[in-house]
């Protein structure tokens, strides 16, 4: 183990480090390993899954139907001990719309980040390994997407085709498909000159099984982590969205959207912008906790 | 005289989380003024440790558990940090194996050396800028002044090499310390370094200790030796009692292991270390070495710590079995001699002409020039022996091996594989049965296979896909296979990163093996390996050739290593083949003046060798040089002028051998087809 896992530079070290781990290890096993290994993932890991549980269990600990509006209670919105977080502008439990609200973004994110991961996947494995023109195509049409600013292209799309969870996963889809691409382009690059991949090509291997089974593999290491950051960032956008108010449609409850709702009485009743503001921030950091334990598990095995 | 260095016992440990590991153990020595001491071992063995412990740099965690270390006479353990970045800079100085690590890329050399100086106490800049001037022309750089101006990128390996020497010489230190200072660079450039390094040892009185792990090397530089194993020093005396008389089984062990430029020995067998080192032999009582050792008696050797035992004249060893050991006869290199091939064999493979040239245009697409990788080569390789090309680097051997193998297509000529011509027909054209019989093992045994895929998938691919086989025979296959290079089934469904290097070079082997190939092209299948590893795959392919007709294109710098494994060599020089013909007749004269350079070149760990006398000056030229005469020219010591850098090179022919020199070798000689410009050498077909 020790032989791979000295001198390898830094930058490549997701790379060639995910391997040291033990071999065919459960992925219980290896969570473990994880977890004790870098407390700062634990902690992320901990957040993230915080919130899973909430959005899987919200009609059970959810302590009131999340739309339910309430006239009578906007005398004294502040947190209380019927209303732990308060309640909003129109009397609705901040605390059930958390909850609630929770469910979409765990469910719009990860799906978003997951398609941008398969599409920038396949076009960085066909970009590196290809070269040439097919490298050039990809990358500028890639370029192109990247140097268009992020939100006025989300307002041009949802404009046009409306606002749906759909549309949304679609367009964080499209817009960090070629960030993923070149990940995975850099680390073909690196991965199809190695001795590996010039033995499966003198086997016959077809082109497709040297991306996908000799090369793909390897990349698992900072794939992993990208995800995590990304379920970061993709969380972020879908709150600028939703306070933009081109978000999930009203009336069910969406972070972003709860920002905006209150944000013209942000003088008057902070707490009701403030809470669901640090919501999205917890789920930020829970991502980017957990991305970074993953990269110092992976640097000091 | 007076001691510079003095290691008293010293044992040295990491600290962790969970206990401490020994890296040195009980190390005692003493470098006196003007003295060199070498200390070799396998990689692991603890010599860089001792190299960081001199200058009390270890890293964090790794701590002096016992003994002394004086540095002049004074002990280093007390000193503060400044006295000690004090003694390092002005009493000890460092090379280490990469020349880049130690220069900076932005600054130009000359500002990096008069810093030295100024750093030192020297306080008038221009009497530091002389003495920069005059270092560099000490270690003998062309046109000192004008390097001053250069930046290290501008310079070639060796060149940065020397640079660093002379930075490391101009705080006039008392020890030098070397770590593998010349791994990296070719035979004729390494012993260049060295030649320069006895020469200033011998000026400046400088103590040296040099590590390396070539015995070789050490024996050119030094005139004592230490031998480390799993941080004890084994063995330690004069280099010629040590290498006359080893008496620690492991250096027997190392010296055996080695393939000899004297002598064909017909890839008789060498004597590889058997097992290898574990984590668990640092922390033995005993002997470290005893569970390898075929001397080790239990009680004797295991049991109790072992002294070092004076054997007179400061040869020294640490073996508990030493009577036995001296009393039984230090074996050779080889056991068993084995029988040459019949001569008759059959041709797999003829390389006729072949050329590779890469275009490089200008950023807007204008023809700037032509890089010509290989020229005109030609050779055979034959069923059941070895062909080996042999060259420094960027000679053009291994793009000769890339096209062989299909990952390289050639520009012109034939390679040619019963009738099919392979030149220019790149792996992924060529039709399942072609690419069955050429397969190649590569170099680095770190990349060679899959990290992500188990040793068993490895195998099992090429079986499939070369033999068609279904999984279920395939899977025996696999054991077969594994059989074949000596490994335990159970290997199958190990993964590559719980392999050492020798195991995974193996695995590498028998994937090359796995189609049933006519034809295996290994680019230096060992050169990354230690040399007790290196024997046995040595003594491996060895024997693949000979149970099987396989034929083998072994691409090597090292000399030994081809006299030992080879049938034919080819001598390649800037893309084209020089000498070629069979190894007896290309490891004497007549000789190519290359070759001959080269051979010279090659350290052999003989204490009674001459030393190399002129080696080569200057660098191989640029590729992408036009080359009118001989290729060569620039750097032959038997240059004609006027003749040779202005006409290509006769064919001079003895039999098989063939020489491509003006030089009057005799020989039949036989003028170039096409005398024309680029034509460097030309023969016909034989």
């Amino acid at each position: 183990m020790t032989e791979i896992s000295h001198g390898v530079p830094a930058g490549r070290v997701g790379v060639v480090r995910d391997t040291a781990g033990p071999a065919r290890a459960g992925f219980l096993a290896k969570a473990r390993d994880l977890l004790t290994r870098s407390p700062i993932g634990t902690v992320g890991g901990l957040i993230l899954l915080a919130w899973c549980m909430l959005a899987l269990l919200a009609p059970w600990v959810a302590p009131y139907p999340p739309n339910k509006i309430d006239p009578a209670l906007i005398a004294d919105p502040y947190p209380s001990a019927a209303h732990w977080l308060g309640v909003d502008h129109l009397g609705r439990d901040i605390l059930s719309r958390l909850i609630w609200g929770a469910r979409t973004v765990l469910t719009v994110a990860p799906t978003a980040v997951l398609g941008a991961v398969v599409l920038g996947v396949f076009l960085g494995l066909l970009s590196g390994y290809r070269g040439g023109i097919v490298d050039a195509v990809i990358m500028r049409i890639g370029d192109t997407l990247l140097a268009f600013p992020k939100i006025i292209l989300y307002l041009i799309i949802i404009a046009k085709f409306g606002a749906s969870a759909f549309n949304i996963i679609a367009v964080i889809t499209l817009s960090s498909a070629p960030i993923v691409a070149r990940i995975v382009r850099g680390v073909t690059l690196d991965i199809k000159n190695r001795d590996y991949v010039a033995a499966a090509r003198m086997r016959g291997e077809s082109a497709l099984f040297i991306m996908f089974v000799e090369i793909l593999p390897n990349a698992r290491g900072p794939l992993i982590v990208d995800f995590f950051l990304r379920l970061g960032y993709t969380t972020i956008a879908i709150g600028v969205l939703g306070f933009l108010g081109v978000g999930l449609p009203p009336p069910d409850p969406d972070w972003g959207g709860m920002v905006k709702e209150a944000y013209g009485m942000i003088f008057v009743w902070p707490h009701m912008t403030i809470i669901p503001a640090l919501a999205i921030s917890s789920l930020v950091i829970g991502a980017n906790f957990l991305a970074t334990g993953i990269r110092e598990a992976s640097l000091d095995g | 005289m007076a001691e510079v260095l003095s290691f008293e016992h010293v044992s040295i440990a990491y600290q962790h989380r969970t206990g401490r590991q020994n890296i040195l153990n009980d190390v005692s020595f003493t470098i006196g003024e003007g003295q060199a001491l070498g200390l070799v071992g396998e990689s692991g063995c603890g010599k860089s440790t001792v190299a960081l412990a001199a200058m009390r740099y270890l890293p964090r965690g790794m701590l002096i558990t016992e003994g002394r270390i004086q540095v002049e006479g004074r002990d280093t353990a007390p000193l503060s940090d400044a006295e000690l970045s004090k003694i390092r800079g002005n009493r000890i100085a460092m090379v280490y194996q990469d020349p880049m690590s130690s220069l900076n890329p932005v600054m130009p050399i000359g500002e990096q050396l008069t810093e030295v100086p100024l750093l030192h106490g020297e306080t008038d800049e221009k009497a530091a800028f002389d003495r920069a001037v005059r270092m560099l022309e000490e270690v003998r750089l062309p046109d000192a002044a004008a390097m001053m101006d250069r930046y290290p990128h501008q310079l070639s390996g060796g060149q940065q090499q020397r640079v660093v020497i002379a930075m490391a010489l101009m705080a006039e230190p008392a020890l030098l310390i070397m770590d593998e200072p010349t791994t990296g660079l070719d035979v004729t450039i390494e012993a260049a370094i060295l030649a320069l390094v006895r020469d200033l040892r011998a000026k400046f009185g400088t103590a040296i200790l040099f590590i390396s792990h070539n015995l070789g090397t050490v024996a050119r530089v030094c005139d004592r030796i230490g031998v480390l194993y799993a941080g004890r020093m084994v063995e330690t005396g004069q280099i010629s009692t040590v290498f006359r008389a080893p008496s620690h089984p492991y250096t027997r062990g190392l010296l055996g292991a080695l393939p000899r430029l004297k002598g064909g020995r017909h890839r008789g067998r060498l004597r590889p270390i058997e097992g290898t080192i574990t984590a668990a032999d640092r922390m033995r009582v005993g002997c470290a070495f005893a569970p390898r050792c075929s001397f080790a008696v239990r009680h004797e050797c295991e049991e109790r710590p072992i002294a070092m035992i004076d054997m007179g004249a400061g040869h020294l060893a640490r073996c508990a079995r030493l009577e036995a050991v001296r009393a039984s006869a230090a074996q050779d290199g080889v056991a068993e001699e084995t029988t040459g091939s019949a001569n008759a064999a059959a041709v797999v493979l003829s390389v006729r002409s072949l050329s590779k040239e890469y275009k490089i245009s200008s950023l807007f697409g204008g023809k700037k020039g032509v890089v010509r990788a290989v020229t005109e080569v030609d050779f055979d390789a034959r069923a059941g022996e070895t062909l080996a090309i042999v060259g420094e680097s960027g000679c053009g051997k291994s793009t000769v091996a890339r096209i062989i193998s299909g990952l390289l297509d050639g520009t012109s000529g034939e390679v040619r594989l019963g009738d099919v011509d392979l030149a220019k027909v790149q792996v992924d054209e060529r039709p399942r049965e072609v690419r069955r019989q050429v397969q190649m093992v590569f170099q680095n045994p770190d990349s060679t296979l899959n990290p992500s895929h188990s040793i068993g998938y490895a195998l099992m691919r090429p079986l499939r896909m070369l033999r068609a086989l279904a999984t279920g025979d395939a899977k025996a296959e696999v054991a077969k296979l594994l059989a074949q290079v000596r490994l335990p089934a159970e290997m199958a469904a190990r993964m590559p990163h719980q392999l050492s290097g020798g195991q995974r070079q193996r695995v590498a082997i028998a994937r090359a093996l796995a189609g049933n190939p006519g034809l295996v092209v290994a680019d230096e299948p060992v050169s990354a390996l230690d040399v007790s590893v290196q024997a046995a795959i040595l003594n491996l392919l060895g024997e693949l050739l000979e149970q099987s007709q396989l034929g083998l294109v072994l691409i090597s710098h090292d000399l030994a290593l081809v006299r030992h494994m080879a049938d034919h060599v080819a001598v390649m020089y800037l893309g084209r083949v020089v000498e070629y013909g069979p190894v007896d007749q290309v490891f004497q004269p007549p000789y190519h003046p290359y070759t001959e350079a080269l051979l010279k070149a090659a350290p052999t760990p003989d204490p009674d060798a001459a030393p190399p006398g002129a080696v080569l000056d200057g660098v191989m030229p640029s590729p992408s040089e036009i080359i009118v005469g001989c290729a060569f020219a620039s750097r032959c010591p038997s240059r004609i002028a006027g003749l040779c850098d202005t006409t290509p090179p006769p064919i001079r022919r003895f039999g098989e051998h063939r020489i491509a020199c003006h030089l009057d070798l005799g020989g039949e000689v036989q003028v170039p087809v096409a005398p024309g410009a680029l034509t460097g050498m030309r023969s016909s077909i034989s």
